[in-house]
């Protein structure tokens, strides 16, 4: 079904040239001016992909984006396991986002671990009138009494706190102080701040570095000992297991992972990373800010990778490799050697049943780009992909290392967008969010959900490969999608030639 | 290395192995800093006693696990219920994103909705520009026939004017003069999910009754013989909705549903996406006004609508989620009161198989306790149910239930002797919940699909019925209302207590004695 396969790049770019020119006609002038910035056809060579981008979203256009409280609280904070994260604020917010991100980590629930529970304030109008900063220091009390083998608490703000004046970093060291300070991180990650989930990144990273780290005696040892091959995972959340089949690659080469960032994590491991001797760093969009801020004040530095499929998996084991001596060297190629048995068979099983099939992504931090490599390694094309709440660095890396000539580029895409460059393009494959699979499902197009692996994972790591080849193959050979049409409303056949 | 081509493992499996496991060891005991696992055990077995239940019972500021959602999201469902209506929601966007996610992942659907996308700016000089912008767009990119505004706490906080903007908004010529914006108020820091909804109908109903907000006159109530439905917030309204109009054309009623979303939670896939799909005309929401009377499935989420249309001389009746033989009979009769319409002996064949069913199976359900949450309405409906099954809901909990609502299933409680040793817990959660089912343990627990953390902690057999189900697949497409829809709740209790016995009499040679083929 795919168009692409028959066109030249230049026919392409004119057809996505021309697409953009259509759906802008749907907006008022003003609101096609700013969507145009946003829209692009990829131009091999170009430094970056040409859009602008963490702009505000333009209202009633139907933004995929969240906010900054999801962006602190639902991807930064929340997979910290032994830490109690208080949704601050109405029940809403952390009541849609109550374990919905599949951030695994073992544990026992509710005792000393509290990753899928909704700790919340539920502010009531009171709170709202009278300030909620004496209801937040006696849910502390309750929290210290109630979960005792709580390593610690965050207030994750949502959007009243900021507007209603609350000091809740009074609070949080007030409460410090009284429970032996305890770590105690209020987070300002109101949903109104910034743009997108973004900034909410950046507010979370900046409160661990001042509430977390800077509440480190300089000079407090070390909780184990240091080896020359201590590294930690920065911006792996985990979901569907993603940072353990990660890990399992960096420890066979010889590497020790003393934390991980933050999936499956803890308070230890967080106050153990400036003692890395490298940082590794998957999401460089949510977890850039403390990389470098470590890189800064301690030294370490950190290496960007990806770890979907085998073609970046090997460059990327090589490129960590780099940082250290040939043991370490010689593991990574150990590993690469290890796995490429599977690789070889996981392709010649999937290959053949996906090569040529195009994709159009539309995902968060690192995943439109990060997922193209291993679609190539199954033969796949990806023909449409963009940012949520990418910056420029984001659409930078894109061009520069994944995205081909004559690519369709959309920042921030609005439904109606996205819609509209999906029909007209055909792609075999949709890879966004919960918001949009059904949307393009409705439309016969078969569709992943590139957030929460669709309930499945993990997809990082070789392990990983060998799953995310049979999910995207299940979801485009699907027999369901020949069950669209009914026969009697099918296009009839050309008639049969009596010669044959 | 465990994976394989052949037999690709993912998450349930690849895990297990014992390179993964001793990795996840090694993680912990090395660089987590853990409890000591004593100590783990301890506090384990500490938070199932009654010490616990005490303190947790004491909780004054501290909310663990709710059951229940913001306004908004109540808001959002309503108003898809209206042919070609979008909602529009005033305040961050972030929220907005939740609200579509969170009906996605329940109805396995799309979720359709815009935000004004309010960030700091808005906050400091108020959302004036991004409702003047966001009306305008919406109108042009999505061609709603009519789009239904309601606020995020954002908003609330702040304190924009609705009204006003969008008067505003239509001089500077967003949308037409005459284009319906229906509107509400809808606080996150005020009630729950069902009050959103109650507000955004009331703010629906009043737009098209009362004038459009100044700009139109009002309209006058010509009687006539038709009946208006509302459902409520209700997370089987797929299933629900059909089975109260067959009900209606069965007893030859002219009815109206008021904000009907049966049809844009259930599109099909036949390669067209429906953005709008059915919905009540707002030909037909402007003429409910003539109606006779209206009835309301859930008393709860309509408490400010019905007072509204009973001011404009209508009956109203409501009820609370009526499930089972005795609730559905009052339904029906009340039907036919008012419609002066008799039942069909249909309708009461119905009734004997419903009847008939659950006395063959009663003696698997007599004497069973149960432990309820939900929404209010939904809770006393179950409640009813059960009591008529000679079953105990011996706890029924809802976190967005007030104490009139305890004092209205306590009367549910008094009117049976199985509801002698029952108890309400009205704005509690599910971390009390926890509590009870340690402390004064029961057979089942009903509820959505966060009851499976109740289950795997207190083991206590989870029966999901409520919202959202996200981890079980087209419930909502079946009904719980009228005499069909009580047959798929025994069924669906039924299903889980005979698994239940079969998962306990199933061990070789030491319980298999009842392992019956015949129950």
């Amino acid at each position: 079904m795919s168009l692409a396969q028959t066109q030249s790049v230049a026919e392409i770019k004119a057809r996505n040239k021309e697409l953009i020119e259509e759906v802008l006609k749907v907006y008022p002038e003003k609101t096609a001016k700013r969507r145009a910035k946003h829209l692009n056809v990829h131009e091999a060579g170009k430094s970056d992909c040409g859009v602008k981008s963490n702009i505000k979203s333009v209202p009633g256009v139907m933004t995929i984006r969240g906010c900054a409280y999801a962006g602190s609280k639902g991807v930064v904070w929340g997979p910290i396991k032994d830490m109690i994260h208080i949704s601050h604020g109405p029940v809403g917010c952390g009541q849609y986002s109550w374990a919905a991100r599949r951030n695994y980590y073992i544990g026992t629930t509710g005792i000393d671990t509290f990753v899928t529970m909704q700790f919340t304030s539920d502010f009531q109008e009171k709170d709202i009138v009278f300030g909620g900063d004496k209801k937040l220091a006696k849910i502390m009390d309750e929290i210290q009494e109630l979960f005792p083998l709580n390593n610690g608490i965050t207030v994750q703000s949502e959007c009243p706190i900021g507007l209603i004046g609350d000091d809740i970093e009074a609070v949080s060291k007030q409460k410090s102080k009284e429970y032996e300070g305890k770590t105690i991180v209020p987070v300002r990650c109101e949903g109104f701040r910034g743009v997108s989930q973004s900034l909410g990144h950046h507010i979370a990273n900046d409160s661990i570095r001042d509430w977390v780290f800077d509440k480190i005696a300089p000079d407090s040892p070390p909780k184990f000992e240091p080896t020359p091959y201590d590294v930690a995972i920065i911006g792996d959340y985990n979901i569907g297991g993603d940072a353990w089949s990660s890990r399992i690659l960096l420890e066979e080469m010889g590497l020790r992972v003393i934390a991980q960032w933050s999936g499956d994590g803890s308070l230890a491991e967080l106050e153990a990373t400036p003692k890395a001797k490298l940082n590794v760093l998957h999401c460089y969009r949510s977890m850039n800010y403390i990389s470098r801020h470590m890189e800064e004040k301690y030294g370490i530095p950190w290496c960007e990778y990806n770890f979907f499929g085998p073609s970046k998996i090997a460059e990327s084991l090589r490129k960590i490799a780099g940082f250290f001596d040939d043991k370490i060297k010689e593991g990574a190629e150990r590993v690469i050697a290890k796995y490429q048995p599977l690789m070889d068979a996981v392709i010649a099983r999937y290959r053949p049943r996906l090569e040529g099939k195009t994709v159009m992504l539309f995902v968060g931090g690192l995943r439109p780009r990060h997922v193209i490599g291993a679609y190539e390694d199954l033969g796949m094309e990806v023909v449409g992909t963009g940012y949520e709440f990418g910056h420029n660095d984001d659409y930078q890396r894109t061009a520069q290392h994944y995205v081909k000539d004559g690519t369709l580029i959309y920042d921030d895409v609005t439904g109606y967008e996205f819609e509209k460059f999906v029909e007209k393009v055909q792609p075999d494959l949709v890879g966004s969010g919960i918001k949009e699979k059904y949307v393009f499902q409705k439309m016969g197009v078969p569709f992943r959900q590139m957030h929460s692996w669709d309930y499945s994972g993990p997809y990082h790591g070789y392990d990983g490969f060998a799953i995310f080849a049979r999910d995207m193959d299940m979801a485009i050979n699907s027999p369901i999608w020949k069950k669209a049409t009914p026969p009697w409303k099918a296009a009839p056949k050309p008639a049969l030639m009596a010669a044959e | 290395m465990t994976q394989n081509a052949d037999h690709v493992l993912d998450h349930f499996e690849l895990f297990r192995g014992p390179e993964y496991q001793q990795m996840l060891a090694n993680k912990k005991k090395m660089f987590e800093n853990p409890r000591d696992p004593a100590e783990v055990e301890r506090i384990r077995e500490w938070a199932k006693t009654p010490e616990y239940r005490e303190k947790n019972f004491a909780r004054e500021a501290l909310t663990v696990n709710p059951a229940k959602a913001c306004q908004p999201l109540g808001a959002v469902f309503a108003a898809v219920g209206f042919e070609g209506t979008i909602p529009f929601v005033h305040g961050s966007q972030g929220c907005v994103a939740y609200y579509r996610s969170h009906l996605s992942r329940h109805f396995k659907e799309p979720s359709s909705c815009v935000s004004s996308s309010m960030t700091e700016d808005a906050a400091v000089f108020g959302g004036l520009n991004n409702m003047i912008d966001g009306l305008a767009n919406t109108y042009s990119m999505y061609k709603p026939k009519m789009i239904a505004v309601s606020t995020t706490c954002m908003a609330e906080v702040i304190g924009d004017d609705l009204n006003a903007f969008i008067k505003t908004a239509k001089e500077k010529g967003s949308v037409p003069n005459e284009y319906d914006v229906p509107f509400a108020h809808t606080p996150a820091f005020v009630g729950s999910h069902v009050t959103g909804y109650d507000n955004a109908l009331k703010g629906i109903i009043e737009h098209f009754w009362d004038g459009k907000a100044g700009t139109a006159p009002k309209l006058e109530r010509q009687p006539n013989e038709k009946i208006n439905f509302i459902g409520g917030f209700d997370g089987y309204t797929v299933g629900n909705t059909r089975e109260v109009k067959r009900i209606f054309e069965t007893m030859g009623i002219e009815y109206t549903i008021l904000a009907d979303n049966s049809d844009v939670f259930d599109t099909p896939t036949d390669g067209e996406f429906r953005m709008y799909d059915g919905g009540t005309t707002l030909e037909d929401a402007a003429n409910a006004i003539h109606a006779k009377a209206t009835i309301s499935m859930q008393h709860y989420s309509t408490e400010k609508t019905l007072p509204l249309i009973a001011a404009h001389g209508q009956e109203v009746v409501s009820f609370n989620h009526p499930i089972g033989v005795t609730a559905t009979d009052e339904f029906i009769m009340a039907l036919s009161r008012i419609s002066g319409k008799e039942i069909p002996e249909e309708l009461a064949r119905e009734r004997g198989r419903l009847v008939d069913a659950m006395a063959d199976s009663s003696a698997h359900i007599h004497g069973k306790k149960f432990a309820i949450y939900g929404d209010p309405d939904l809770c006393i409906g179950l409640a009813a149910f059960l009591l008529e099954l000679g079953a105990e809901p011996t706890h029924v909990l809802a976190t967005n239930g007030t104490k009139q609502w305890a004092e209205k299933v306590q009367a549910v409680f008094d009117s049976s002797p199985f509801g002698q040793n029952c108890h309400v817990y009205p704005g509690k959660d599910l971390w009390h919940m926890r509590s009870l089912l340690f402390t004064e343990p029961v057979d089942f627990v009903i509820g959505n699909t966060y009851g499976k953390y109740l289950e795997r902690d207190t083991g206590t057999p989870l029966i999901r019925i409520g919202f959202p189900i996200f981890d079980r697949h087209h419930h909502h497409r079946y009904p719980v209302w009228g005499y069909q829809g009580g047959m798929n709740v025994l069924v669906w209790i039924l299903d889980k207590i005979f698994d239940e016995i079969d998962r306990n009499t199933n061990v070789p040679a030491k319980t298999d004695y009842s392992f019956d083929i015949i129950r």
